[in-house]
């Protein structure tokens, strides 16, 4: 399981709470919280795991919380503002997105008036909320 | 809130000796011909090379190459497909050749997304075939990489040469390093070209002819290598080691 993309995502979060532990003086981080977009169908499960395999140094004993944020768009031609339906979504696009989100733009329309022309207002990718630690 | 993908960039790149972003102010100039054959020449003189197509909303790099069935593999992130020698990345491979309208945003977005989970190699050269302008993608790769270089490619063109210069303006006072500009489609042989380039302390790396067979070498790069156009290209990159 662990060959996949979230593999990736998930050395970018170690390496940027590292930074923010340096950058805040922190001795070692006891919570990283992360906000994962619904977009991008990343796998939780898969995302955890890479955590418990790359943690290292002040994040040793970090406990590594998601959230998931629902993929919501807005028009910016009609200003029709709609979620993501999973299920409407071909096997190929989504496995697209879930590489590419920006990849969104070359199959999905507005259900308004079919402009490529949207917004990803929420749930598009991986954030970091907040870090606690001890200094 | 914090997006962590800019931190893992420097890791990413960090076995690639020299990243050349081949760019000009206005489209149309041959960018993207003189960035694949580029790497082309350089797979074919030893080096270990890759292209990374930049231009989300008009990729052309794999029409030139005559790339179709190849496919990233995804182990720890995604890893180029191999194509003539040379690793490939291209925003084709999720669009499947969709148009893909993208502002802004969604550019940054995108060049961001796939510079933090492409996993290249240990290579001499990564080129980049860069969108026209100094927009985003330029913007974010004076941003993220450290290093980078420029070869600024133009036409014969007053309107293309301007540009250049805004260009050459921009990158000299970032103090970023520019290895040289290239006058593409020439057709007559008028100096202007080397004498402004020289003004603006930077060498002419070549002319390169209007060469008319170009068009019928697109997607076949045993002919593209034989075109008078590969010809000045392989001078142009014996002169940028």
């Amino acid at each position: 399981m662990f060959v996949l993309h979230e593999w990736a995502l998930a050395e970018a979060v170690i390496a940027a709470a590292l930074e923010v532990a340096d950058k805040e003086s922190l001795n070692r981080v006891t919570e990283v919280v992360l906000k994962v977009g619904e977009l991008q169908g990343i796998e939780l499960e898969i995302l955890e795991f890479a955590f418990s395999q790359l943690k290292r140094g002040k994040l040793e004993n970090a406990e590594f919380k998601t959230g998931m944020a629902k993929a919501e768009f807005q028009c910016r031609v009609c200003g029709h503002k709609w979620v993501l339906d999973k299920q409407k979504l071909d096997e190929n696009v989504a496995e697209a997105i879930h590489f590419l989100p920006e990849i969104a733009h070359a199959y999905l329309r507005c259900p308004g008036c079919e402009s490529p022309d949207f917004e990803v207002v929420e749930g598009r990718g991986i954030w970091l909320q907040t870090i606690r630690g001890v200094r | 809130m914090i997006d962590p993908r800019t931190s893992i960039i420097a890791e990413r790149l960090k076995n690639i000796r020299n990243i050349v972003a081949v760019s000009s102010g206005k489209g149309g100039v041959g960018k993207s011909l003189v960035a694949s054959t580029l790497a082309v020449a350089l797979a074919d003189n030893g080096y270990k090379v890759g292209l990374f197509d930049l231009d989300f909303t008009s990729p052309s790099t794999h029409l030139i190459l005559g790339i179709e069935n190849a496919h990233p593999r995804e182990e720890k992130g995604i890893v180029p497909a191999e194509v003539h020698g040379i690793e490939y990345m291209s925003i084709i491979y999720y669009s499947g050749g969709s148009v893909t309208p993208l502002r802004g945003e969604d550019v940054s977005n995108a060049l961001i997304e796939l510079l933090s989970i492409t996993r290249w190699g240990e290579l001499d050269f990564l080129i980049l075939d860069m969108p026209p302008g100094i927009g985003d993608a330029t913007l974010d790769l004076l941003r993220l990489i450290k290093g980078i270089q420029f070869l600024i490619i133009t036409t014969s063109s007053v309107l293309a040469f301007e540009t250049v210069k805004n260009l050459a303006r921009l990158l000299k006072s970032l103090r970023i390093s520019v290895i040289g500009v290239v006058e593409n489609m020439k057709m007559n042989h008028s100096n202007i070209v080397r004498s402004e380039t020289e003004k603006l302390g930077l060498e002419l790396l070549g002319e390169i002819p209007y060469d008319a067979t170009i068009e019928k070498a697109i997607g076949d790069v045993g002919r593209l290598r034989r075109t008078v156009f590969a010809s000045k290209v392989e001078e142009i990159r014996a002169r940028i080691q």
